[in-house]
């Protein structure tokens, strides 16, 4: 596919203001699908099941079949409505939306139309650098994923050039939640950004409400983006394209950035946007046409007769509201005034997603600069080293064990380092690794005056000089004692011991 | 309202995934104006004060427990395809886009 | 002997094989002898399993002869509509696209059925995917009347009317969409009973209008209805509009039928023009003889029924377009690929092409036209308000009487091919049947008698509120009654003999 001509990022953003626009498709993780009481595999105990071994009539769409409503799905749909901060519809219904594809079973998806269940909503969400924007969400509405497509013959196994195709429907009729936003305006040169925080913002809530296991790789989150540019001062909005298949979170930034420098290109030259979908390809990094939007897209919308109204009562809402959890932005606030972070110190532990690792190892009883330093520091570096996860690598519970040992004196930093390593290379606890290796501090003063005698005996020349009152020379004697203690010492405590030596011995 | 040309007809059969022939879609343009004409007559009373009723019986909340049920064993599913490679369905080349 | 056996009611039968008087398959082998005789000139049957049925049969012997409890039906022969889908067992619903398909389950009146003991012959004719009132749309060759070779069993449910009015089975099950099973009822002097929607589950009805469809009982008496009712009747968690309720025994409300005190209201806008005489005069007949024994007859107005036939064509095909879609060559059934392979795309439309009927295309594009863009609300929409309309008709009616009257359907059984050409006129046979479906509530038809002017039979059609059926076994079975002892013996009885055509039957093998 050729690639198209992009305008420089900056020169876009000074002629035309990005529109965007993000439809969200969140996987519920419930044991059934929405519809059937088939196993659902997007819950990770039936994932990676063999074709067409999660299915049932209803699944298959086979003649005589009927829906029925997974009522934990609908439960779990307004979780994530009100977590939205959406309005619960009083009176909520199923429509058909009918369409031909072979990885649709009934060549018709229930879905919501005119009724969906969650509407009118906002979320707050903070990018790289501390920045926050309010998303309008217009509506969460429920419907059920389609079956899977594997296309074989052609070169890539993409659509195009292929002799067949395969389908299983196992992932016919897993719960779908599509969260849609409004027009989003004014993000400017954070479009792409603020893209990808959104949709890492519904993950943690997704996760937070226990409601997905939100994994964008196993397409749990999925995330269509629409662009459209305006040119600077004009009312009108501009074309849209929708981006689709955008399934990491760094791909969903790339490709609001690349359509907003490839319809800059166009416009620049006079050109016009054809309004289309448009597929993000990881590989290239570039988005391809697709199916033009058209008068053809007629889904006959209906009320879906198989199935009743949902509605929900006033005592199951609040139910629901009770227990949500806190809203991530709202909960960084709270956490970054508590531990009293400087707003770098703050994002140095955001952006390298260890909010949780951190607030757990405090809550373990550790001082959050304690937390923060191991966590960022000598756990990000091994971690790097080893290219693992770093939250693989310790437990808060163990990280906060560490620092009750540099605080109680028992280890130095340069000892707990060592420890670290004892601990990511699995040898237990910090303190069954200091015992192990014996890496305690020598608290013992007989042996260390034993030592700094001997120093001294050994340094007439520095002893004059301490008791002539040149103090900052006693630092030769502390290296050879730390030295001789092979660092197992407080360096501040020989300090003191070295002064009084000095001064005692004849 | 009834006016239906052969063309709108040839668009419905393609909506409806339905090969039709020439002869067909003739036929279809005739009996879609007769039958259209005399169904129209709901347009006399459906005034906007009348509520419409998509289900004969009034019902809500009807729901199943999150628990599974029934399912078909692989071969079972495939059972009545016309064509399978054993674990999944077949189907010729797709050049239409997924929605 | 074997002649009795399939005389007899199921009532009958059932108090037979309780008393060990006969075996269930003795009655079974009688019922598969009657299908073999006649069934090459009747065709009700698609597909018959003499050997399963033999199986079950000799299964329930071995049950009752353990002692074991069993249901007033166990042991008796029942025939069921080829809409149901039946796990090992072809179901076509009347289509070539689905032709040699076997389901892999039962429908739930089907696992009902099987679970109450009753032994299932095989499965009847109907018009493609239900969509007719003669059967001449089943893609497999039309059922004929057993009253009259040549003239409609009624449809879509002409196979189950006909397998019980030509006496191949004492039973047999029947969906009515907008009058399939009350209808073939009417035609073939049988009894058919629409529940109402959502005591008998849908689970496993090919279903062609789902907000309109109802699975019921067939039979040639209202007792044996009733029993059947009582068997597929019943709260299924597979169904989400199928009611959650406690039903009262329809078989009681036959025994203990009285029409004392009741009123019944006449629908005024069904018993005029377009209705033949004959049909008028046994329907009025019968409105007098259940005056005499008490009723109360009452005339109402039901303005908006005559709006019923334009919006249940509308609903109809709206929803049969989203229903069918289902059948593309994909999962099941039938494929076809056009010369030069094609996509899938090309594969579906040429598979729907060769698989489909023309009625059904006609409806499929008819309900595409109702739901596009830009038409849903002058015609869907609208449809859907006449059905609130029909409803609120049906509320000030029955807050005047007990239950509806009206003839069932407005003529006797038509020839074969008179009404094919005509779509308008063949979707008029519908009028008194389709008010019920729009609103859910039941309908019953009863036989009345035959029409003086062509001697065939007629139906009288009784409507009651929504889940109280029992009041049509009530005043069916009150009718039902009083007839039999006007005719000194069952309409039935007055039907030609069919084993004139024995030889041309077995020439056909009886399938």
């Amino acid at each position: 596919m050729a690639r198209a001509e992009l305008m420089d990022f900056d020169q876009a953003l000074e002629l035309f203001e990005p529109v965007i626009g993000l439809e969200v498709h969140v996987e519920l993780n419930t044991t059934t699908k929405m519809f059937s009481s088939a196993p659902n595999p997007a819950n990770s105990a039936f994932h990676g099941a063999e074709p067409n071994t999660l299915v049932s009539p209803v699944c298959l769409g086979l003649p005589g079949s009927l829906p029925v409503v997974n009522g934990d799905a609908v439960r779990k749909s307004i979780s994530l409505g009100l977590a939205l901060g959406c309005s619960i519809a009083e009176s909520s219904r199923f429509a058909r939306k009918n369409y031909f594809y072979p990885d649709l079973a009934k060549n018709y998806q229930i879905s919501q139309y005119d009724e969906p269940i969650a509407f009118d909503g906002e979320l707050e969400v903070e990018i790289e650098g501390g920045k926050t924007f309010m998303i309008p969400i217009e509506r969460a509405h429920m419907e059920e994923d389609a079956g899977k497509l594997t296309h074989v013959g052609g070169s890539t196994g993409r659509i195009q050039g292929a002799e067949y195709s395969l389908v299983d429907y196992n992932r016919a009729g897993v719960p779908l939640v599509e969260i849609v936003t409004r027009p989003i305006f004014g993000a400017e040169a954070d479009a792409p950004a603020l893209a990808k925080a959104y949709v890492a913002t519904i993950r943690d809530i997704a996760i937070a409400l226990g409601i997905s296991e939100a994994r964008m790789e196993r397409g749990n989150l999925r995330c269509d983006a629409n662009v459209s540019l305006r040119p600077r001062g004009q009312e009108k909005l501009g074309t849209r394209t929708e981006t689709k298949n955008v399934n990491s979170f760094r791909s969903i930034e790339r490709a609001v950035r690349y359509e907003i420098q490839r319809q800059a290109a166009i416009l620049a030259k006079g050109g016009t946007i054809t309004q289309e979908t448009r597929h993000w390809h990881e590989d290239t990094g570039a988005t391809s046409a697709g199916r033009p939007k058209s008068d053809a897209d007629d889904y006959r919308y209906f009320p879906e007769p198989d199935l009743v109204p949902v509605v929900p009562s006033a005592e199951l809402i609040e139910e629901l509201r009770a227990a949500l959890p806190e809203a991530p932005a709202a909960r960084r606030r709270r956490l970054k005034g508590e531990w009293g972070f400087t707003d770098l110190e703050f994002q140095d532990v955001a952006n390298s997603g260890l909010l949780n690792e951190v607030a757990e190892t405090v809550a373990a009883g550790a001082s959050p600069a304690a937390a923060r330093k191991w966590w960022t520091g000598e756990l990000t570096r091994l971690a790097n080293a080893s290219e693992r996860d770093v939250v693989e690598l310790a437990t808060p519970a163990q990280v906060a064990e560490l620092a009750a040992l540099v605080d109680a004196g028992t280890l130095t930093d340069r000892l707990a380092r060592q420890v670290l390593e004892g601990v990511v290379a699995g040898e237990g606890s910090p303190q069954q690794i200091v015992d192990a290796r014996g890496l305690a501090v020598v608290s013992d003063d007989g042996a260390l005056i034993a030592a700094i005698d001997q120093a001294l005996a050994s340094q007439p020349d520095v002893l004059a000089k301490i008791r002539d009152g040149k103090v900052q020379a006693a630092g030769a004697v502390i290296g050879a004692v730390m030295k001789a203690m092979q660092g197992k010492a407080d360096a501040a405590r020989v300090r003191e011991l070295v002064l009084e030596r000095a001064a005692a011995v004849e | 309202m009834s006016e239906i040309s052969a063309e709108q007809v040839a668009h419905l059969a393609n909506l409806a995934r339905i090969a039709l022939t020439d002869e067909e879609i003739g036929h279809l343009t005739t009996e879609l104006a007769q039958i259209m004409h005399a169904v129209e007559k709901v347009s006399e009373v459906a005034t906007p004060d009348v509520p419409p009723t998509s289900h004969p019986i009034p019902m809500q909340n009807v729901y199943r427990d999150d628990v599974v049920g029934n399912t078909l064993t692989a071969e079972e599913a495939l059972s009545g395809a016309p064509e399978s490679d054993g674990s999944r369905f077949v189907v010729t080349a797709i050049l239409g886009e997924e929605q | 002997m074997s002649d009795e056996l399939i005389r007899l009611t199921a009532a009958e039968l059932g108090e037979k094989l309780a008393a060990g008087d006969v075996s269930s398959v003795e009655a079974t082998r009688a019922h598969l002898d009657r299908i073999a005789a006649v069934d090459g000139a009747v065709h009700a049957f698609l597909h018959v399993d003499g050997e399963r049925a033999v199986e079950t049969a000799a299964d329930i012997d071995r049950r009752r002869a353990a002692g074991e409890a069993l249901g007033p039906l166990a042991g008796v022969p029942i025939a069921i509509k080829d809409v149901l889908v039946t796990k090992g067992m072809p179901s076509t619903s009347g289509s070539r696209i689905l032709e040699g398909w076997i389901p892999p389950y039962d429908a739930t009146p089907v696992t009902k059925v099987r679970a109450a003991g009753l032994v299932p012959l095989g499965k009847t004719n109907m018009d493609e995917f239900a969509m007719g009132s003669s059967t001449e749309h089943s893609a497999y060759g039309p059922t004929h009347n057993p009253w009259d070779l040549d003239r409609i069993p009624g449809g879509s449910g002409g196979g189950s009317a006909a397998s019980v009015a030509a006496f191949e089975a004492p039973l047999a099950l029947g969906s009515d969409t907008g009058g399939s099973i009350r209808q073939p009822a009417h035609v073939t002097g049988t009894v058919g009973v629409k529940p109402t929607y959502g005591a008998v589950s849908r689970y496993g009805s090919i279903a062609l209008a789902s907000s309109l469809d109802q699975i019921g009982p067939v039979t040639r008496t209202v007792l044996d209805a009733a029993l059947l009712h009582d068997v597929i009747a019943g709260h299924d968690p597979l169904d989400s509009t199928s009611l959650n309720m406690a039903w009262p025994s329809m078989a009681e409300a036959v025994r203990r039928a009285d029409v004392s005190g009741l009123r019944i209201g006449v629908i005024t806008e069904l018993d005029g023009e377009g209705f033949q005489p004959g049909v008028r005069q046994r329907f009025h007949e019968a409105l007098e003889l259940l005056e005499r024994n008490g009723a109360e007859i009452v005339e109402v107005s039901a303005p908006h029924f005559e709006y019923s036939i334009a919006a249940y064509y509308l609903i109809l095909p709206a929803e049969a377009s989203s229903n069918l879609a289902k059948f593309d060559s994909v999962r099941f059934g039938l494929r076809v690929t056009p010369d030069g392979a094609g996509t899938v795309e090309q594969v579906m439309a040429a598979t729907r092409e060769a698989g489909f009927g023309p009625e059904v295309k006609r409806r499929i594009i008819l309900g595409t036209y109702a739901l596009s863009a830009g038409y849903y609300d002058a015609y869907y929409g609208s449809a859907q308000k006449v059905r609130t309309l029909v409803q609120r008709d049906f509320d000030a009616a029955f807050a005047k009487v007990d239950v509806l009257a009206s003839p069932t359907a407005p003529t006797t059984a038509f020839k074969f091919g008179e009404k094919l050409a005509d779509p308008v006129s063949m979707y008029l046979n519908d009028i008194a049947t389709i008010p019920a479906n729009l609103a859910g509530v039941p309908g019953i038809s009863v036989p009345t008698g035959l029409a003086p002017e062509d001697g065939l039979p007629v139906g009288i059609q009784f409507l009651a509120p929504a889940r109280e059926d029992a009041r049509l076994y009530n005043v069916g079975g009150a009718l039902e009654q009083l007839l039999v002892a006007e005719w000194g013996g069952p309409l039935l009885g007055k039907a030609p003999d069919l084993t004139a055509h024995e030889l041309f039957a077995t020439e056909e093998g009886a399938l």
